[in-house]
């Protein structure tokens, strides 16, 4: 069935569309990644401008984020608290990264530079996570019984002041390392167009030493308001929100993300780690092989002066 | 004085020459309506050549019918390998290029039509795209890919032969416009040549509109954009809770 899209201008497959909101609704529900990373590529290949690409994805991410969190507040795996300051530091960073973005579309090659950022981000984050996934995994097929060691880095960041008790992350450490991750992703989505969970999970797993269960509540919680508040920048500044657009991928995307959240709990956190290292090494892997492969079609059409 | 006299007096006698064939011409719709299951639509461009003497016995008449969509500014984009890696390196902005062009003919079209008179007509594909003052040298690829792209997506469709012309009079063709069409007015043109001359032409219109739901979205999103925004926001939140909530009143 095709459905036209008044803000886009094309006509598309309704069905494809809620076929794709449930993919990326299931892999959002389980691992706590907004999905954009991989819903905005999708949506490029289906034909969509990416400038509504873009802008509408950050709006179907709201969705499938605000079904997410509410299936993980009711098995109380988010930390609201800590999700508050990672927060903070994201508006923070978001408004810094428009301002970048802006300024790397004047110079031009901003496209490169997003393309790139993923590579290098995608790259980095995927092969730490499934090393390191692998082998607690290991560890623990050759040694069931062991309680795994607890991760708490005894370094510089609880030398860090202005602690905070995070009572859900059964955590007690300074405001800064959060506020840091929290600025930094937010930058980083508001350059790459995404709600930056593919790079807060690991960063909260690793950096600030977060349980894994309750890391995936706490990233969809956060990730609400970020694109929250990039969709009403964008439909205010560009008018590239399209709602019927929207309305399709978040149908798929919010049953999608229900039935994620419920097959997460049955995965040891180690194997939700790897999987989620393979999707995102696959991303990166597509990305790396666009940029070096030469493509069959050297010249593309754009809209002169928008900024994606 | 005299020589204009008479440039003028010969003027009138070749304009009076070829106001002898003129085209009447119909279409099957002058207005297309995109609904939210608009799958692009067909339109009969059909007419007939209206004449006041017998047509000249040494040459072939021959029918062009164009139609054209708004035109829009758009960006053409090359990559080269740098370092290793495909980017985009060269650009050209084109001032004006149609966003739907269909060409259609009796024959083939160098038979059709003069280069010089397809300059001066814009009937052909590259004459409908405006692009001037840029500085990149080969400023021709830029164009032909502009051309390339656009119809393989069905955009520009380029179809010799197309218009079927009985006993040198009736005349029709179909043109397919695709789904993703932008809105505006489609100027819709025919020409009669003969010698590969324009002897007559004809335009008219096609608009092309979002009505009812589309309509209402495309207005809102322009003319109340915070408000489009913050409803576009509570549908998102709106079925995220539903979503939710069925799923756990089917768990029981």
């Amino acid at each position: 069935m095709q459905i036209y899209l008044p803000i886009a201008e094309v006509s598309v497959n309704a069905f494809l569309l809620l076929g794709l909101g449930g993919i990326v609704g299931v892999l959002s529900g389980m691992f706590g990644v907004g999905g954009g990373f991989l819903m905005t590529p999708l949506l490029f290949f289906i034909g969509i401008p990416p400038a509504v690409a873009v802008a509408t994805e950050a709006n179907q991410i709201v969705a499938s984020s605000f079904s997410g969190v509410l299936a993980h507040l009711r098995r109380k795996t988010v930390d609201l608290r800590m999700g508050t300051v990672l927060l903070v530091g994201g508006l923070v960073g978001a408004a810094i990264g428009v301002q970048i973005f802006a300024a790397l579309s004047r110079i031009g090659q901003v496209d490169l530079l997003v393309r790139l950022s993923y590579v290098v981000f995608l790259g980095i984050i995927g092969s730490l996570m499934f090393v390191e996934s692998v082998r607690a995994i290991r560890r623990s097929r050759a040694n069931p019984d062991a309680v795994p060691a607890p991760r708490r880095q005894r370094g510089w960041i609880h030398a860090l002041p202005f602690k905070m008790r995070f009572r859900t992350s059964g955590l007690y450490i300074s405001v800064i390392p959060p506020l840091m991750v929290g600025f930094f992703v937010g930058i980083l989505a508001a350059i790459m167009g995404v709600g930056g969970g593919f790079v807060m999970v690991p960063a909260m797993i690793y950096l600030l030493g977060m349980p894994t269960k309750v890391v995936v509540g706490t990233s969809l919680f956060q990730i609400i308001f970020v694109t929250g508040f990039a969709t009403l920048m964008h439909a205010t500044t560009n008018f590239t929100v399209d709602m019927v657009l929207a309305v399709l991928l978040l149908v798929g995307g919010v049953v999608g993300a229900q039935i994620g959240a419920r097959i997460g709990v049955y995965l040891k956190a180690e194997q939700l780690r790897v999987l989620l290292a393979i999707m995102v090494l696959a991303v990166c892997g597509k990305l790396a092989f666009d940029l070096l492969v030469m493509p069959a079609e050297l010249y593309s059409l754009g809209t002169p002066g928008a900024a994606h | 004085m005299i020589r204009a006299a008479l440039i003028l007096l010969g003027w009138t006698v070749l304009s009076a020459q070829a106001a002898a064939e003129t085209v009447v011409a119909g279409l099957s719709r002058d207005a297309i309506s995109i609904t939210t299951n608009f799958e692009g639509s067909e339109i009969l461009i059909f007419g007939a050549v209206s004449r006041t003497a017998p047509p000249p016995p040494d040459s072939v008449l021959h029918v062009i019918v164009t139609v054209e969509g708004p035109p829009r500014p758009v960006t053409v984009r090359r990559k080269a390998r740098r370092f290793g890696i495909w980017v985009n390196t060269d650009a050209i902005d084109v001032d004006a290029a149609p966003t739907f062009y269909a060409v259609a003919s009796t024959s083939g079209f160098d038979l059709v039509i003069t280069a010089t008179e397809d300059l001066r007509q814009r009937v052909s594909i590259p004459t409908a795209i405006r692009a001037v003052g840029t500085n990149v040298g080969d400023q021709d690829s830029f164009i032909r890919a502009l051309v390339r792209i656009r119809t393989a997506e069905d955009l520009y469709q380029f179809n010799e032969g197309a218009v079927t012309l009985r006993d040198q009079t009736l005349f029709d063709t179909s043109i397919r416009l695709p789904a993703n069409l932008v809105e505006g007015d489609y100027r819709t043109r025919i020409f009669l040549t003969r010698d590969g001359e324009v002897i007559d032409a004809y335009s008219q219109s096609i608009t092309v509109r979002k009505v009812g739901l589309e309509r209402w979205i495309y207005n809102l999103a322009h003319e109340q954009p915070l408000a489009y925004g913050i409803l576009s926001l509570a549908i998102a939140i709106a079925a995220g809770w539903l979503a939710s909530a069925v799923f756990r009143y089917l768990r029981g």
